[in-house]
């Protein structure tokens, strides 16, 4: 058996799903309408003081931090993969 | 470094994911209100799922066809980040759920057939664990896998269609099914879909770079 035309033909068998899917789903379009809809509650006042700025700091902080622990170990392992083929 | 470029493209990515997510314009839409944009954080997670789901049967394959311990290896990592993925994207449903629909578990059909979905992943997990041989352990798990993601792709996109769902895309729900396209949300989502999927991705990877050192020094490879 050829594993590349199996491969192929079921990629191909999963994207029919998922575009036949998309077709099938009954949209209510979203329009500028609702941008501008000011009856519905956000939170306005956090973004007009600024407070916002402050949770996606926390957000980007800490997401720094786990992907500069993601490259420590990362490097790890490559120091490893050398040792190993020395 | 320069072999690392697609990992700085995906921090890059999160990155803008997160700041445009949470600070740029989204429509003001009744129920959802600033939820909205959980849409960028919560539905990456299945759609990062499928595809390291999709690489771990690929992979499965891959192992039938070729008895490379290798592809066995790549497949069962891309299957434990795609189970991860499945398991952040339920628990962050049901946060959402809880302050959309009301209660964290409405036994919506998605809902349901996601917990499914995962308790046959979860079982693939188990069924590698009981079997001591590396050989029979991959040769049996493969097949499992193959079984596994079929019937994953009929729980999550086949069966919630024939019915009524709270989940957009499935059945009449016009409060929900709104926030499905839209251009401006659009461009965060599918960003956030590849930022999501890649990091899942380079995880996989770092545990499958384990994987092949640990063969090697058992001398499987």
């Amino acid at each position: 058996m050829n594993i590349s035309n199996l491969l192929r033909s079921l990629l191909f068998a999963l994207l029919i799903t998922v575009a036949s899917n998309l077709s099938a789903q009954e949209k209510v379009e979203i329009t500028e309408a609702d941008y501008g809809n000011t009856k519905v509650e956000m939170a306005d006042t956090m973004r007009s003081n600024g407070k916002i700025y402050v949770v996606v700091a926390v957000i980007i902080t800490i997401f720094a931090g786990m992907v500069f622990y993601t490259f420590t170990i990362d490097r790890k392992i490559k120091n490893l993969e050398e040792k190993e083929n020395d | 470094m320069r072999k690392s470029w697609w990992k700085y493209l995906t921090v890059s990515k999160l990155l803008y994911v997160i700041v445009a997510g949470l600070l740029f314009d989204a429509p003001r839409l009744n129920i959802l209100n600033e939820t909205i944009r959980a849409l960028h954080f919560h539905v990456p997670m299945w759609f990062g799922m499928v595809l390291l789901l999709l690489l771990s049967i690929i992979y499965a394959i891959k192992y039938l066809i070729s008895g490379n311990l290798k592809h066995d290896a790549m497949s069962v990592e891309f299957a434990n980040v795609g189970i991860v993925f499945g398991l952040l994207g339920i628990f962050t449903g049901m946060i959402w759920a809880t302050y959309t629909w009301n209660s964290p578990w409405s036994n919506d059909p998605k809902q349901n057939s996601a917990a499914i979905g995962l308790l046959i992943y979860f079982a693939y997990i188990i069924l590698r664990g009981s079997i001591e041989d590396k050989m029979t352990k991959a040769r049996v798990s493969s097949v499992y896998n193959v079984i596994a993601f079929f019937a994953l792709i009929a729980l999550l996109f086949i069966l919630p269609r024939l019915t009524d769902s709270l989940h957009p895309g499935n059945g009449g729900n016009p409060g929900f099914n709104a926030y499905d396209l839209d251009n401006e949300l659009r461009k965060v989502f599918y960003t956030a879909v590849l930022g999501w999927t890649m990091f899942g991705f380079w995880v996989a990877t770092l545990r499958i770079r384990l994987k092949f050192i640990e063969l090697k020094r058992n001398e499987y490879i």
